[in-house]
Protein backbone atom coordinates (compact mmCIF):
# COMPACT_ATOMS: atom_id res chain seq x y z
CA UNK A 1 0.00 0.00 0.00
CA UNK A 2 1.14 3.34 -0.67
CA UNK A 3 1.16 5.91 2.35
CA UNK A 4 -2.05 7.19 0.60
CA UNK A 5 -4.06 4.65 0.76
CA UNK A 6 -2.38 3.36 4.06
CA UNK A 7 -3.72 6.93 5.70
CA UNK A 8 -6.55 6.50 3.55
CA UNK A 9 -7.45 3.20 5.35
CA UNK A 10 -6.30 4.78 8.78
CA UNK A 11 -9.41 7.37 8.56
CA UNK A 12 -12.09 4.50 7.81
CA UNK A 13 -10.82 1.73 10.34
CA UNK A 14 -10.73 4.57 12.80
CA UNK A 15 -14.71 5.87 12.00
CA UNK A 16 -13.26 9.19 10.80
CA UNK A 17 -15.25 10.98 7.70
CA UNK A 18 -13.65 10.82 4.52
CA UNK A 19 -13.87 14.24 3.07
CA UNK A 20 -14.32 15.76 -0.37
CA UNK A 21 -10.31 17.21 -0.53
CA UNK A 22 -8.98 13.99 0.39
CA UNK A 23 -7.15 11.40 -1.15
CA UNK A 24 -9.57 8.55 -1.95
CA UNK A 25 -8.71 5.49 -4.26
CA UNK A 26 -10.18 6.07 -7.46
CA UNK A 27 -12.46 2.84 -6.95
CA UNK A 28 -13.60 4.60 -3.58
CA UNK A 29 -14.33 7.58 -5.38
CA UNK A 30 -16.34 5.91 -8.50
CA UNK A 31 -18.20 3.89 -6.03
CA UNK A 32 -19.59 6.41 -3.61
CA UNK A 33 -20.59 8.28 -7.34
CA UNK A 34 -22.74 4.73 -8.41
CA UNK A 35 -24.29 5.08 -5.18
CA UNK A 36 -25.37 8.69 -4.63
CA UNK A 37 -26.03 9.27 -7.90
CA UNK A 38 -28.21 6.25 -8.12
CA UNK A 39 -29.66 7.55 -4.74
CA UNK A 40 -30.53 10.73 -6.20
CA UNK A 41 -32.43 9.68 -9.36
CA UNK A 42 -34.27 7.54 -7.18
CA UNK A 43 -35.76 10.45 -5.50
CA UNK A 44 -36.18 12.58 -8.32
CA UNK A 45 -37.84 9.90 -10.50
CA UNK A 46 -39.70 9.09 -7.31
CA UNK A 47 -41.98 12.46 -7.40
CA UNK A 48 -43.61 10.38 -10.41
CA UNK A 49 -45.91 7.47 -9.34
CA UNK A 50 -47.33 9.97 -6.56
CA UNK A 51 -47.61 12.99 -8.48
CA UNK A 52 -50.00 11.25 -10.74
CA UNK A 53 -52.60 11.01 -8.02
CA UNK A 54 -52.10 14.86 -6.68
CA UNK A 55 -54.70 15.99 -8.92
CA UNK A 56 -57.24 13.57 -7.69
CA UNK A 57 -56.18 13.19 -4.15
CA UNK A 58 -59.76 12.25 -2.15
CA UNK A 59 -59.70 15.59 0.05
CA UNK A 60 -57.56 19.11 0.25
CA UNK A 61 -55.93 17.97 3.33
CA UNK A 62 -54.63 14.66 1.52
CA UNK A 63 -53.66 16.90 -1.24
CA UNK A 64 -51.35 19.40 0.43
CA UNK A 65 -49.98 16.56 2.29
CA UNK A 66 -49.16 14.92 -0.77
CA UNK A 67 -47.68 18.04 -2.50
CA UNK A 68 -45.70 18.35 0.36
CA UNK A 69 -43.85 15.10 0.13
CA UNK A 70 -43.33 15.69 -3.21
CA UNK A 71 -41.47 18.83 -2.91
CA UNK A 72 -39.59 16.55 -0.04
CA UNK A 73 -38.44 13.99 -2.71
CA UNK A 74 -37.41 17.20 -4.93
CA UNK A 75 -35.41 18.29 -2.37
CA UNK A 76 -33.74 15.21 -1.33
CA UNK A 77 -32.67 14.45 -4.88
CA UNK A 78 -30.98 18.23 -4.59
CA UNK A 79 -29.05 17.72 -2.24
CA UNK A 80 -27.67 14.37 -3.14
CA UNK A 81 -26.93 15.78 -6.64
CA UNK A 82 -24.81 18.24 -4.69
CA UNK A 83 -23.19 16.41 -2.49
CA UNK A 84 -22.51 14.13 -5.12
CA UNK A 85 -21.17 16.95 -7.17
CA UNK A 86 -18.36 17.77 -4.31
CA UNK A 87 -16.42 13.93 -5.66
CA UNK A 88 -15.53 15.52 -9.19
CA UNK A 89 -18.95 14.87 -11.31
CA UNK A 90 -21.05 17.46 -12.86
CA UNK A 91 -24.74 17.35 -12.09
CA UNK A 92 -25.30 17.74 -16.41
CA UNK A 93 -23.24 14.36 -16.21
CA UNK A 94 -25.08 12.66 -14.00
CA UNK A 95 -28.33 13.64 -15.62
CA UNK A 96 -27.33 12.16 -18.75
CA UNK A 97 -26.27 9.28 -17.22
CA UNK A 98 -29.81 9.16 -16.10
CA UNK A 99 -31.36 10.07 -19.53
CA UNK A 100 -29.13 7.23 -21.34
CA UNK A 101 -29.86 4.23 -18.79
CA UNK A 102 -26.07 3.77 -17.58
CA UNK A 103 -26.91 5.18 -14.50
CA UNK A 104 -30.29 3.49 -12.21
CA UNK A 105 -32.84 4.10 -10.04
CA UNK A 106 -34.53 2.36 -7.15
CA UNK A 107 -36.62 -0.30 -9.42
CA UNK A 108 -39.60 0.36 -7.03
CA UNK A 109 -40.65 3.62 -9.21
CA UNK A 110 -41.01 1.44 -12.46
CA UNK A 111 -44.57 0.27 -11.05
CA UNK A 112 -47.75 2.33 -11.79
CA UNK A 113 -49.70 3.70 -8.90
CA UNK A 114 -53.24 2.81 -9.82
CA UNK A 115 -55.36 3.06 -6.89
CA UNK A 116 -55.20 5.83 -3.68
CA UNK A 117 -54.36 3.12 -1.99
CA UNK A 118 -50.95 3.38 -3.87
CA UNK A 119 -50.30 6.42 -2.78
CA UNK A 120 -50.61 5.47 1.10
CA UNK A 121 -48.77 2.08 0.51
CA UNK A 122 -45.96 3.92 -1.24
CA UNK A 123 -45.67 6.41 1.92
CA UNK A 124 -45.43 3.43 4.32
CA UNK A 125 -43.68 0.56 2.86
CA UNK A 126 -41.49 2.30 0.23
CA UNK A 127 -40.56 5.77 2.40
CA UNK A 128 -40.47 2.64 5.36
CA UNK A 129 -37.87 0.62 3.37
CA UNK A 130 -35.72 3.78 2.04
CA UNK A 131 -35.61 5.03 5.92
CA UNK A 132 -34.13 1.43 6.81
CA UNK A 133 -31.50 1.90 4.52
CA UNK A 134 -31.01 5.62 4.95
CA UNK A 135 -31.15 5.27 8.67
CA UNK A 136 -27.82 3.03 8.05
CA UNK A 137 -26.41 5.40 5.70
CA UNK A 138 -26.36 8.11 7.98
CA UNK A 139 -22.83 6.28 9.27
CA UNK A 140 -21.66 6.07 5.66
CA UNK A 141 -17.77 6.71 5.36
CA UNK A 142 -18.50 9.60 2.63
CA UNK A 143 -18.92 12.66 5.17
CA UNK A 144 -21.08 15.35 2.52
CA UNK A 145 -23.35 11.80 2.01
CA UNK A 146 -23.59 11.55 5.91
CA UNK A 147 -24.56 14.35 6.70
CA UNK A 148 -27.06 14.66 3.76
CA UNK A 149 -28.30 10.92 5.26
CA UNK A 150 -29.04 13.08 8.48
CA UNK A 151 -31.10 15.89 7.38
CA UNK A 152 -32.91 13.43 4.87
CA UNK A 153 -34.26 11.08 7.63
CA UNK A 154 -35.44 13.93 9.85
CA UNK A 155 -37.45 15.27 7.12
CA UNK A 156 -38.98 12.08 5.95
CA UNK A 157 -40.05 11.06 9.36
CA UNK A 158 -43.68 12.29 8.05
CA UNK A 159 -43.40 10.37 4.98
CA UNK A 160 -44.23 7.14 6.20
CA UNK A 161 -46.52 7.81 9.19
CA UNK A 162 -49.03 9.73 6.34
CA UNK A 163 -48.64 6.87 3.98
CA UNK A 164 -49.76 4.30 6.98
CA UNK A 165 -52.65 6.77 8.05
CA UNK A 166 -53.72 6.55 4.65
CA UNK A 167 -54.23 3.21 4.62
CA UNK A 168 -55.57 3.08 8.24
CA UNK A 169 -58.31 5.16 7.35
CA UNK A 170 -58.79 2.34 3.86
CA UNK A 171 -58.01 -0.31 5.93
CA UNK A 172 -61.12 0.87 8.56
CA UNK A 173 -64.01 1.74 5.75
CA UNK A 174 -66.12 0.05 3.41
CA UNK A 175 -65.19 -3.52 2.17
CA UNK A 176 -64.43 -1.97 -1.09
CA UNK A 177 -61.94 0.75 0.59
CA UNK A 178 -60.22 -2.15 2.85
CA UNK A 179 -60.00 -4.18 -0.33
CA UNK A 180 -58.07 -1.35 -2.21
CA UNK A 181 -55.88 -1.26 0.88
CA UNK A 182 -55.27 -5.15 0.69
CA UNK A 183 -54.60 -5.17 -2.69
CA UNK A 184 -52.40 -2.31 -2.92
CA UNK A 185 -50.27 -4.16 -0.16
CA UNK A 186 -50.36 -7.34 -2.38
CA UNK A 187 -48.67 -5.39 -5.00
CA UNK A 188 -45.87 -3.23 -3.24
CA UNK A 189 -44.83 -5.27 -0.47
CA UNK A 190 -42.30 -7.54 -3.08
CA UNK A 191 -41.27 -5.12 -4.76
CA UNK A 192 -40.17 -3.06 -1.43
CA UNK A 193 -38.70 -6.44 -0.76
CA UNK A 194 -36.57 -5.85 -3.50
CA UNK A 195 -35.62 -2.73 -2.73
CA UNK A 196 -32.74 -3.53 -0.52
CA UNK A 197 -31.11 -5.46 -3.50
CA UNK A 198 -29.82 -8.45 -4.35
CA UNK A 199 -28.67 -10.83 -1.82
CA UNK A 200 -25.48 -10.77 0.08
CA UNK A 201 -23.99 -13.36 -2.30
CA UNK A 202 -25.62 -12.14 -5.62
CA UNK A 203 -24.74 -8.37 -5.20
CA UNK A 204 -21.68 -7.11 -7.35
CA UNK A 205 -20.97 -4.15 -4.89
CA UNK A 206 -21.24 -5.27 -1.72
CA UNK A 207 -18.26 -6.57 0.00
CA UNK A 208 -15.72 -3.62 -1.04
CA UNK A 209 -18.78 -1.27 -0.27
CA UNK A 210 -19.06 -2.68 3.20
CA UNK A 211 -14.76 -3.14 3.14
CA UNK A 212 -15.10 1.01 2.86
CA UNK A 213 -17.92 1.73 5.16
CA UNK A 214 -19.97 3.02 2.36
CA UNK A 215 -22.81 0.54 3.45
CA UNK A 216 -22.80 -0.64 7.04
CA UNK A 217 -24.92 -3.15 7.17
CA UNK A 218 -25.75 -5.91 3.91
CA UNK A 219 -28.74 -5.95 1.78
CA UNK A 220 -30.08 -8.91 3.93
CA UNK A 221 -29.80 -7.20 7.03
CA UNK A 222 -31.54 -3.94 5.91
CA UNK A 223 -34.30 -6.17 4.54
CA UNK A 224 -35.05 -8.78 7.55
CA UNK A 225 -35.06 -5.37 9.85
CA UNK A 226 -37.86 -3.96 7.52
CA UNK A 227 -39.69 -7.38 7.03
CA UNK A 228 -39.49 -7.62 10.87
CA UNK A 229 -41.12 -3.85 11.56
CA UNK A 230 -43.93 -4.44 8.93
CA UNK A 231 -45.51 -7.51 10.22
CA UNK A 232 -47.11 -5.80 13.52
CA UNK A 233 -48.04 -3.19 11.44
CA UNK A 234 -50.00 -5.00 8.79
CA UNK A 235 -51.60 -6.82 11.73
CA UNK A 236 -53.06 -3.74 13.30
CA UNK A 237 -54.56 -2.58 9.91
CA UNK A 238 -56.85 -6.12 10.09
CA UNK A 239 -55.14 -6.92 6.42
CA UNK A 240 -53.45 -10.18 5.21
CA UNK A 241 -49.92 -10.62 4.86
CA UNK A 242 -48.62 -11.03 1.17
CA UNK A 243 -46.52 -13.37 2.43
CA UNK A 244 -48.05 -17.08 3.16
CA UNK A 245 -44.80 -18.58 4.69
CA UNK A 246 -44.06 -15.34 7.16
CA UNK A 247 -43.32 -16.99 10.64
CA UNK A 248 -41.50 -16.07 13.83
CA UNK A 249 -38.08 -17.90 14.06
CA UNK A 250 -37.87 -17.50 18.14
CA UNK A 251 -34.16 -18.92 17.96
CA UNK A 252 -33.14 -16.49 15.14
CA UNK A 253 -35.29 -13.72 16.95
CA UNK A 254 -36.84 -12.73 13.50
CA UNK A 255 -39.69 -13.67 10.72
CA UNK A 256 -38.92 -16.19 8.40
CA UNK A 257 -40.59 -14.91 5.15
CA UNK A 258 -40.97 -16.81 1.68
CA UNK A 259 -38.81 -16.19 -1.41
CA UNK A 260 -38.50 -13.21 -3.69
CA UNK A 261 -39.51 -13.14 -7.03
CA UNK A 262 -35.96 -12.14 -7.99
CA UNK A 263 -37.23 -12.76 -11.78
CA UNK A 264 -39.32 -10.04 -11.45
CA UNK A 265 -36.29 -7.75 -9.90
CA UNK A 266 -34.00 -8.53 -13.04
CA UNK A 267 -36.53 -8.30 -15.35
CA UNK A 268 -37.79 -4.83 -13.83
CA UNK A 269 -34.07 -3.58 -13.45
CA UNK A 270 -33.51 -4.75 -17.12
CA UNK A 271 -36.06 -2.08 -18.40
CA UNK A 272 -39.08 -4.23 -18.32
CA UNK A 273 -41.18 -2.90 -15.56
CA UNK A 274 -44.60 -1.49 -16.77
CA UNK A 275 -43.30 1.87 -16.55
CA UNK A 276 -39.51 2.08 -17.34
CA UNK A 277 -39.57 3.85 -20.93
CA UNK A 278 -42.62 5.92 -19.43
CA UNK A 279 -40.75 7.21 -16.30
CA UNK A 280 -37.29 8.60 -18.57
CA UNK A 281 -39.30 9.88 -21.36
CA UNK A 282 -40.87 12.28 -18.67
CA UNK A 283 -37.70 13.46 -17.41
CA UNK A 284 -36.17 14.11 -20.74
CA UNK A 285 -39.20 15.68 -21.30
CA UNK A 286 -39.37 18.01 -18.25
CA UNK A 287 -35.89 18.31 -18.55
CA UNK A 288 -36.30 19.88 -22.30
CA UNK A 289 -39.46 22.00 -21.91
CA UNK A 290 -37.32 23.69 -19.44
CA UNK A 291 -34.12 24.61 -21.37
CA UNK A 292 -35.94 28.13 -22.14
CA UNK A 293 -35.45 28.85 -17.86
CA UNK A 294 -31.95 28.06 -18.21
CA UNK A 295 -31.13 29.60 -21.33
CA UNK A 296 -32.89 33.11 -20.06
CA UNK A 297 -30.72 32.70 -16.94
CA UNK A 298 -27.28 32.33 -19.15
CA UNK A 299 -28.57 35.32 -21.39
CA UNK A 300 -29.29 37.17 -18.46
CA UNK A 301 -25.74 36.91 -17.04
CA UNK A 302 -24.03 37.47 -20.57
CA UNK A 303 -25.87 40.62 -20.84
CA UNK A 304 -25.15 41.96 -17.26
CA UNK A 305 -21.16 41.07 -17.62
CA UNK A 306 -21.35 42.81 -20.80
CA UNK A 307 -22.68 45.54 -19.04
CA UNK A 308 -20.35 45.42 -16.67
CA UNK A 309 -17.06 45.64 -18.72
CA UNK A 310 -19.14 48.46 -20.39
CA UNK A 311 -18.80 50.15 -17.51
CA UNK A 312 -15.62 49.60 -16.69
CA UNK A 313 -14.33 50.58 -19.92
CA UNK B 1 0.13 49.20 6.84
CA UNK B 2 -3.08 50.56 6.78
CA UNK B 3 -6.00 47.86 7.55
CA UNK B 4 -8.29 49.59 5.80
CA UNK B 5 -7.20 48.79 2.62
CA UNK B 6 -7.56 45.15 3.14
CA UNK B 7 -10.62 42.77 2.63
CA UNK B 8 -12.63 41.22 5.38
CA UNK B 9 -12.92 37.49 5.47
CA UNK B 10 -15.21 35.04 6.89
CA UNK B 11 -13.90 32.10 9.05
CA UNK B 12 -15.78 28.38 8.84
CA UNK B 13 -13.82 25.84 10.96
CA UNK B 14 -14.79 21.88 11.02
CA UNK B 15 -13.69 20.96 14.22
CA UNK B 16 -13.87 17.08 13.86
CA UNK B 17 -14.10 15.31 11.03
CA UNK B 18 -17.53 14.27 9.75
CA UNK B 19 -18.76 17.70 11.23
CA UNK B 20 -20.25 20.74 9.01
CA UNK B 21 -17.78 23.82 9.11
CA UNK B 22 -19.55 26.41 11.32
CA UNK B 23 -19.05 30.01 10.80
CA UNK B 24 -16.03 31.21 14.20
CA UNK B 25 -16.00 35.14 13.16
CA UNK B 26 -13.92 37.60 10.17
CA UNK B 27 -11.13 38.71 9.91
CA UNK B 28 -8.65 41.40 7.70
CA UNK B 29 -6.22 39.72 5.39
CA UNK B 30 -4.85 41.10 1.96
CA UNK B 31 -5.99 37.90 -0.01
CA UNK B 32 -7.05 34.03 0.35
CA UNK B 33 -3.99 32.44 1.07
CA UNK B 34 -2.90 35.24 3.77
CA UNK B 35 -6.45 35.27 5.28
CA UNK B 36 -6.20 31.21 5.90
CA UNK B 37 -2.87 31.88 7.86
CA UNK B 38 -4.14 33.90 9.48
CA UNK B 39 -7.35 32.10 10.32
CA UNK B 40 -5.20 29.72 11.41
CA UNK B 41 -3.30 31.82 14.28
CA UNK B 42 -6.22 33.50 14.73
CA UNK B 43 -8.69 30.90 15.44
CA UNK B 44 -7.10 27.50 15.97
CA UNK B 45 -4.47 28.65 18.74
CA UNK B 46 -5.45 25.52 20.74
CA UNK B 47 -6.39 22.96 17.93
CA UNK B 48 -10.23 23.79 17.68
CA UNK B 49 -9.90 22.44 13.68
CA UNK B 50 -8.84 19.98 11.27
CA UNK B 51 -10.42 21.96 8.24
CA UNK B 52 -10.18 26.12 7.61
CA UNK B 53 -13.01 27.90 5.22
CA UNK B 54 -12.25 31.67 4.53
CA UNK B 55 -14.52 33.57 2.16
CA UNK B 56 -14.53 37.26 1.15
CA UNK B 57 -17.42 38.59 3.27
CA UNK B 58 -18.50 40.71 0.11
CA UNK B 59 -19.19 37.64 -1.81
CA UNK B 60 -22.37 36.50 0.99
CA UNK B 61 -25.73 37.11 -0.17
CA UNK B 62 -27.77 37.34 2.82
CA UNK B 63 -31.43 37.31 3.88
CA UNK B 64 -32.95 40.59 5.28
CA UNK B 65 -33.97 39.92 9.04
CA UNK B 66 -36.53 43.08 8.71
CA UNK B 67 -38.26 40.59 5.90
CA UNK B 68 -37.76 37.48 7.96
CA UNK B 69 -42.09 37.96 8.63
CA UNK B 70 -42.65 37.64 4.79
CA UNK B 71 -39.50 35.70 3.47
CA UNK B 72 -40.34 32.49 5.85
CA UNK B 73 -44.43 32.69 5.86
CA UNK B 74 -44.96 30.31 3.63
CA UNK B 75 -44.21 27.87 5.59
CA UNK B 76 -45.50 29.15 8.76
CA UNK B 77 -49.29 27.13 7.79
CA UNK B 78 -47.71 23.68 7.33
CA UNK B 79 -48.27 21.68 10.17
CA UNK B 80 -48.18 18.58 8.05
CA UNK B 81 -44.39 18.72 7.52
CA UNK B 82 -43.83 17.28 10.36
CA UNK B 83 -43.80 14.04 11.96
CA UNK B 84 -45.73 14.87 14.95
CA UNK B 85 -48.90 15.83 12.59
CA UNK B 86 -50.13 12.70 12.38
CA UNK B 87 -51.83 10.50 15.28
CA UNK B 88 -51.41 6.97 15.26
CA UNK B 89 -52.34 4.35 17.84
CA UNK B 90 -49.63 3.35 19.73
CA UNK B 91 -49.25 -0.09 18.79
CA UNK B 92 -47.90 1.78 15.45
CA UNK B 93 -46.63 5.00 16.65
CA UNK B 94 -43.18 3.63 16.62
CA UNK B 95 -42.94 4.64 12.90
Amino acid sequence: MTPEEQNFMRKINAEEKIEPKDWMPDAYRKNVIRQMSQHAHSEVIGMQPEGNWITRTPSLRRKVVLLSKVQDEAGHGLYLYSACETLGISRAEMIEALQKGTAKYASIFNYPTLTWGDVGAIGWLVDGAAIVNQVSLQRTSYGPYARGMIRICKEESFHQRQGYEALLVLAQGSPEQKQMAQDSLNRFYWPALMMFGPHDSESAHSAKSMEWKIKRETNDDLRQKFIDQTVPQIEFLGLEHPDSAIKWNEERGHYDHGDIDWEEFYSVINGNGHCNRQRIEHHVAAHEEGSWVRDAITAYNNKKNANKIKNVA
Amino acid sequence: MTTEKLELFEVFIRSKRGLDHKHVGSLHAEDHAQALEYARDCYTRRSEGVSIWVMKSNDICASQEDDAESFYDPSDDKPYRHATYYVLPDPVNNM
